[in-house]
């Protein structure tokens, strides 16, 4: 009986945070109470051991089902439970020695059984991380408890694509042990995969790839300021970097006959495993693609997304109208109550009974066939469409069974229309509601790149005519009683493929990838929630950019509008031609720098009268400001009042031209110009105007200077310049973006607001005074 | 001699009938046999001598000493005026106000009065721009005055600037302007468009605080005042009569000024508005195919550009002045005289063409909210005795009823409509839940004294105004209108007349009858 033979054990797990190990905790928590448990969890920046193990495993819904049945008894909550038996211990498996401290060496060494779980499962690890963790994982392992001096039972978790591309019977035994194997050598991979790193880390500073990290991350944020666009470019840097190491992962398991670096490294992770071990009693369990469960704890449950999901909601999607693979092919998929349930099974029968190697799969015994599989795909969301934001339902279309390479031409020719009229959309003025469509152009090239990637890698899976055996699994199912057997299934026999994937699988996949499942227009759910949360009454400051965040107007707007206040109607057309002519001068200039613009412009004001100036100022409020200004803007400012929270505006317009806004804010900071004696102003600033980085520092001084937390602060902005700013506070809030920031704030999640002009407004053509009467034109101020 | 208003019953003969429609026009056909069309009476005889009528008037006041007796050297003269509300559409130079003031100036300076005030009395209206001010003074007395700081508007928010002068037996406190309160004499010139106008409402709302209007700006006093047009059925008229009484009896003494117009609103263009239909030659049918058909190509903001620059050739019809309930009196005489048509009973549905203007958007966009202000404020509350539709009955108004506001002068109008609407159409519970909140709000109040924009609490009084029709009528069609609007409103959208006859099945059944109250051109049903 295995709970009873588990029963007094401590168990420790490795990887719990990931599918099958969560899986794992919660069966061996409700099915084997007898047994205690020693998470082993990497520490992440935020959150330390015990903390990630609350937050990421016991909140899954996998563990409704226990705290519900914990609760019908009613003699010990689910938290006194978890207390009692499970312990959380901080390591990392890419380090030696598992990098765990003296007590946990303790804790760690007190174990009986061992279980092996944590691996790099992304198709897109680059190579040295899947070589860390998934080649040397099993082995630092079992030395570490070599060197603690113990030999618990290694349950070690692999996979049977270690098999590598190959076609016929795929038994259970090692990789090395067969008839295909190249005899590589692992210490030889691991060497070379480190090295790798460090070339890599090296060319990625080469002096002219650093400056093309730089123009591309300058095409990307536009006129940041410096510290934005230097975190941007180390940024690139890092992710080419990492490209660079996926690619040479997935070139080198090619070189040798596997399909993908994770399959590459787990193989000969075995080996090294198998080398090392010493006296370690070691027993590997090889599943095949994991899917959800088929019953336990629920039928349907899955954790994350995974290798098919993607695909199948890409093409429900109507994104991947084919994927490559034979109808008559046999796709490998496993429920991962299955291979739960045979990981506890072998550790239960101990290191003298369970087979060195026991492969979990369908092939051999029960195989899906893939036109099966694809049908059925296809009949559900025949039945159950997914809609596409418009309310529309979306048409999948007819499974060809294509080749590879037809599929990964069609969706290059799609990748490359996006390609083209994005550069077209971003070399266009946009901004608001086009740039946002420019942004959702960007995910939807992200979408294609994605299912370009999927193709690529799991058309491998799906070509694969490997089969793999599973005498070894099913001789362990063999020495079940029927209690065991009917408490932990893991006979693949017993799955029947097509309730499998129409009733479980699917509804659960769609579910998981919260596509819209309802006719009707999105009522855009996430913009509400975000909303919700900036106008939450925690809140301690909101700062707003003024132009094109609240009003579409701008410093020559309103400087023109003062210039020709009282000028007659000769002078006003002289004064039209002579800015227009400037016009595309000074737009240069801005784009440049704001800073270096806003001096050259505001000398204009040199001579002005002061008095004349603040008398003008009060017309302007009405006839520019809050003729341009957006309505849910300003409303935006007074909720905030409203909800206790200071409004300071940011601007780097003057002084007087935002002196009318001031009952809305209770700091406005703006560029101030030196006052000569002769009451004229000098057309200097007496202060760094507060543009791109200014705002974030006048915005953190503020904060500190009146003991409230920029984390709990809201920003308003609309141009990439304002992203220091943004980037600062604790919740940005982008208004009206160009397509540059639109697709950041798309790919950040920050909350976009869409503010207009109100469409009953005055609309002159040029931004200049209404003409006044001879009298007003020609009152002398001194 | 001008012909009397009547009561057209629509029989199969009967031409399709004019409708306004925002910045255009429609023609609708009437089912027959159970349809009537109220046409007001022709616009009345201008008075020959208008200069020497105002003189007169001034010189022979009602229950009160001639208005040159009422100065004196030293004293402190306050001139209040109507704002830019009246009339519609405005008046060609020179404004009945412009002459009137001349007249008073000129026996002021004669009596060597020199502390002279002129102020705008807009109650919570916006403050009106310079051009509007010169419009309705003209250049002379603006150029004279508002230099020297004396020609100012009223400012209901101005602690500084309010006083109170007593409180009624009810508890209704009379605050008004404060430069007013403390002058020898007040002189008020009105214009008279409605009955509604005039009296001690000129003063006790033109001149009053916040405070002192909402004691009947509430929904409460509005849904019981059986019409705005018939003082003696209001509860906000008697409420005003009740702080007047107090004004008379503890304030300074006061001039009222009283004119009326006639209802000669349009222009020669627009000439088929003014005359009935089976009476059109072929000159007005054209121009109405020409004017329909081009205003439909136009851009509508050149379409409001034209209807707003229009000048009404409108005359004044009298003038009388002394004390303000003499002078009132007759004035309603004189306003009936013009406007007054006797209707037989009421009917099931009422239809209404909204025009592109009401008393709070000259200048600017009529937004929806005051679309509802228009139909069931103004057109609704035309009656005597008892409203032309029955209680229950259906009002089905034509207009565009677009989603536009003007930011300048309405901008609490805008989060009214976002915020307050989109919560409750409920007059009483906006009351109750949202009026507090507008009425005090800071960025309001900053825009209304020193910009041009209608108090914060304006929109809500604008919906009160409709709360009598809104309560009476069982459901509000409007046809033509943005959907998306109408219905934040709570009003129900129909794309033609005959789509809104068939949703009005609901509740009035299969054969209603129907009034169709035919404006432009002013008119009340005295309905029996």
């Amino acid at each position: 009986m295995i709970p009873e033979q588990l029963a007094g054990k401590r168990i420790a797990i490795t990887g719990s945070t990931g599918f099958v190990g969560t899986a794992l905790v919660e069966r061996l928590l409700r099915s084997a109470p007898g047994c205690d448990l020693v998470l082993l969890v990497r520490p992440s920046r935020r959150h330390s051991a015990s903390e990630r193990v609350r937050r990421e495993i016991f909140k899954n819904n996998a563990f409704d089902r226990l705290k519900r049945e914990l609760e019908a008894v009613g003699t010990e909550t689910f938290d006194a439970m978890v207390a009692r038996r499970v312990h959380a211990i901080g390591g990392d498996v890419s380090t030696d020695g598992l990098g765990l401290n003296t007590d946990d060496q303790a804790v760690f060494a007190s174990c009986d059984i061992v279980i092996h779980s944590a691996a790099a499962v992304a198709f897109d690890s680059p190579l040295d991380s899947a070589i860390e963790i998934n080649l040397l994982g099993p082995s630092r392992v079992a030395q570490t408890l070599q060197a603690l001096g113990v030999r618990p039972h290694l349950v070690a978790v692999s996979t049977c694509y270690v098999a590598g591309n190959r076609r016929g019977s795929a038994p259970e035994q090692l990789v090395s042990a067969g008839p295909f194997d190249l005899g590589l050598d692992w210490r030889k991979e691991v060497a070379a995969g480190r090295r790798l790193r460090s070339d890599t880390e090296t060319a990625s500073r080469d002096p002219h790839r650093l400056r093309q990290f730089r123009v591309e991350a300058h095409k990307e944020l536009g006129a940041a300021g410096a510290p934005a666009l230097a975190g941007k470019t180390e940024s690139l840097r890092e992710r080419w970097v990492s490209d660079e190491l996926v690619e040479a992962g997935r070139a080198r398991a090619a070189s040798v006959g596997w399909p993908d670096a994770y399959a590459f490294t787990k193989a000969l992770g075995e080996q090294a495993l198998t080398e090392v071990k010493g006296d370690v009693p070691v027993s590997i369990v090889r599943p095949s693609i994991i899917e959800s469960a088929l019953a336990e704890p629920f039928p349907g449950w899955i954790r994350g997304f995974r290798m098919a999901e993607p695909v199948i909601i890409s093409y429900a999607r109507g994104l991947l109208k084919q994927f490559p693979g034979v109808p008559e092919g046999t796709i490998d998929v496993i429920p991962v109550d299955l291979v739960v349930a045979a990981i506890i099974a072998v550790a239960a029968v101990g290191p003298e009974h369970a087979p060195p190697i026991t492969q979990v799969a369908s092939g051999g015994v029960n195989p899906m066939k893939y036109g099966l599989l694809v049908e059925r795909v296809r009949d559900f969301f025949t039945a159950h469409p997914l809609y596409d934001p418009e309310g529309q339902p979306i048409v999948v279309p007819e499974w060809q069974f294509p080749a590879r390479g037809k599929v990964q031409l069609q969706l290059k020719r799609a990748k490359a229309v996006a390609e083209r009229t994005e550069r077209v959309l971003q070399a266009l003025p946009l901004r608001g509601k086009q740039a946002t469509w420019a942004a959702k152009l960007e995910e939807y090239k992200h979408d294609i790149n994605r299912a370009y990637e999927y193709v690529q890698l799991y058309g491998l899976y799906t070509e694969c005519e490997a089969i793999y055996q599973v005498d070894h699994l099913l001789s362990v199912w063999d020495t079940l009683d029927a209690a065991d057997q009917a408490a932990f299934n893991f006979d693949p026999r017993s799955v029947h493929w097509p309730t499998y994937v129409s009733e479980i699988h699917l509804p659960s996949v769609v579910q998981h990838s919260r596509a819209k499942i309802t006719p009707g227009r999105n009522r855009n759910d996430r913009s509400d929630r975000l909303r919700r949360n900036v106008l939450s009454p925690d809140r301690h400051v909101a700062a707003f950019d003024l132009e094109n965040t609240l009003i579409s107007s701008n410093v020559v707007e309103s400087y023109s509008w003062l210039a020709t206040r009282r000028l007659n109607v000769p002078e006003r057309i002289r004064y039209v031609l002579r800015t227009l002519a400037e016009a595309p001068g000074l737009s240069s200039m801005d784009r440049k720098d704001r800073g270096d613009f806003l001096r050259y412009f505001y000398r204009r004001y040199e001579g002005a009268s002061v008095t004349q100036i603040d008398e003008d100022s009060k017309e302007l409020l009405t006839q520019l400001i809050v003729t341009k200004s957006f309505p849910a803007g300003i409303r935006r400012v007074r909720e905030h009042r409203a909800l206790g929270h200071r409004t300071i505006l940011i601007t780097g317009a003057l002084d007087f031209v935002v002196a009318g806004l001031k009952p809305l804010f209770d700091e406005i900071v703006a560029a101030e110009m030196t006052i000569r004696p002769d009451g004229t102003y000098s057309g200097e600033l007496s202060k760094v105007p507060p543009t791109g980085e200014t705002r974030a520092q006048v915005l953190a001084e503020y904060c500190v200077a009146e003991g409230l937390s920029i984390e709990q602060s809201i920003a308003y902005a609309d141009s990439t310049s304002d992203l220091p700013l943004l980037e600062a506070v604790g919740f940005p809030v982008v208004v009206n973006p160009e397509t540059r920031l639109a697709a950041v704030a798309r790919n950040r999640g920050w909350l976009v607001e869409h503010w207009s002009k109100e469409s009953g407004a005055r609309r002159p053509l040029l931004p200049i005074g209404e003409l006044l009467s001879d009298r007003e034109r020609k009152k002398v101020f001194s | 001699m001008p012909r009397p208003g009547f009561v057209l019953e629509v029989d199969r003969s009967t031409p399709p009938i004019l409708f306004w429609r925002g910045e255009n026009f429609s023609l609708e056909k009437l089912p027959a046999g159970r349809s009537r069309v109220i046409y007001p009476p022709e616009p009345l005889p201008a008075l020959d001598d208008i200069d020497g009528a105002i003189r007169r008037a001034l010189l022979n006041p009602h229950d009160q000493d001639p208005l040159p007796a009422l100065l004196f050297p030293g004293m402190k003269l306050t001139i209040a005026f109507d704002d830019v509300s009246l009339p519609l559409p405005k008046m060609r130079r020179p404004d009945s106000r412009q002459r009137v003031m001349e007249a008073v100036l000129d026996m002021a300076a004669a009596a060597g009065v020199d502390d002279v005030h002129i102020i705008a009395a807009l109650g919570l209206h916006r403050r009106m721009h310079e051009y509007e001010l010169r419009h309705a003074l003209g250049d002379r007395i603006f150029d004279a005055f508002h230099p020297r700081g004396t020609l100012y508007q009223h400012d209901a928010e101005d602690p500084d600037n309010l006083a109170v002068i007593g409180t009624t037996p009810q508890g209704e406190v009379l605050e008004i302007n404060k430069r007013a309160a403390e002058s020898d004499l007040i002189v008020y010139v009105n214009i008279n468009s409605v009955a509604m106008d005039g009296g001690w409402k000129s003063i006790t709302t033109g001149l009053a605080s916040y405070r002192c209007l909402s004691h009947h700006h509430n929904p409460e006093t509005l849904e019981n005042t059986r019409s705005l047009m018939d003082r003696h059925k209001s509860a906000l008229h008697q409420s005003v009569w009740r702080l007047g009484t107090v004004l008379r009896d503890h304030g300074p003494k006061v001039f009222q000024i009283e004119t009326t117009l006639n209802t000669d609103m349009f222009p020669s263009p627009f000439g088929f508005i003014n005359k009935r239909e089976w009476e059109w030659n072929v000159k007005d049918r054209a121009t109405f195919l020409a004017t329909t058909k081009s205003l439909d190509r136009t851009p509508i903001r050149l379409a409001r550009k034209i209807f707003h620059g229009i000048e009404g050739p409108h005359q004044m019809t009298s003038v009388q002045a002394g004390e303000t309930d003499a002078v009132h009196k007759i004035t309603l005489e004189h306003i009936f005289k013009q406007q007054l048509v006797p209707v037989e009973g009421q009917t099931d549905i009422l239809t209404l063409g909204i025009p592109f203007v009401c008393p709070y958007n000259p200048d600017g966009v009529m937004n929806p909210v005051l679309v509802m202000c228009m139909g069931l404020g103004y057109l609704f509350n035309m009656y005597r005795n008892k409203p032309l539709v029955r209680e229950g009955g259906v009002i089905i108004m034509t207009h565009p009823t677009y989603r536009d506001f003007n930011p300048v002068h309405h901008p609490s109008y805008i989060d009214f409509f976002e915020e307050v609407l989109s919560d409750t159409t409920d007059p009483a519970t906006m009351s109750r839940k949202w009026e507090k909140k507008y009425a005090e709000d800071e960025w309001y109040r900053h825009l209304y004294r020193t910009g041009n924009a209608y108090h914060g609490v304006h929109p809500f009084y604008a919906w009160y105004w409709g709360a009598h029709g809104l309560q009476h009528a069982g459901k509000i069609i409007i046809v033509g209108g943005d959907a998306p609007t109408v219905r934040r409103l709570g009003f129900t959208p129909a794309s033609t007349m005959d789509d809104a006859f068939e949703i009005a099945t609901d509740v009035v059944g299969r054969a209603p009858t129907i009034s169709h109250l035919h404006v432009p051109a002013l008119l009340v049903a005295d309905v029996s």
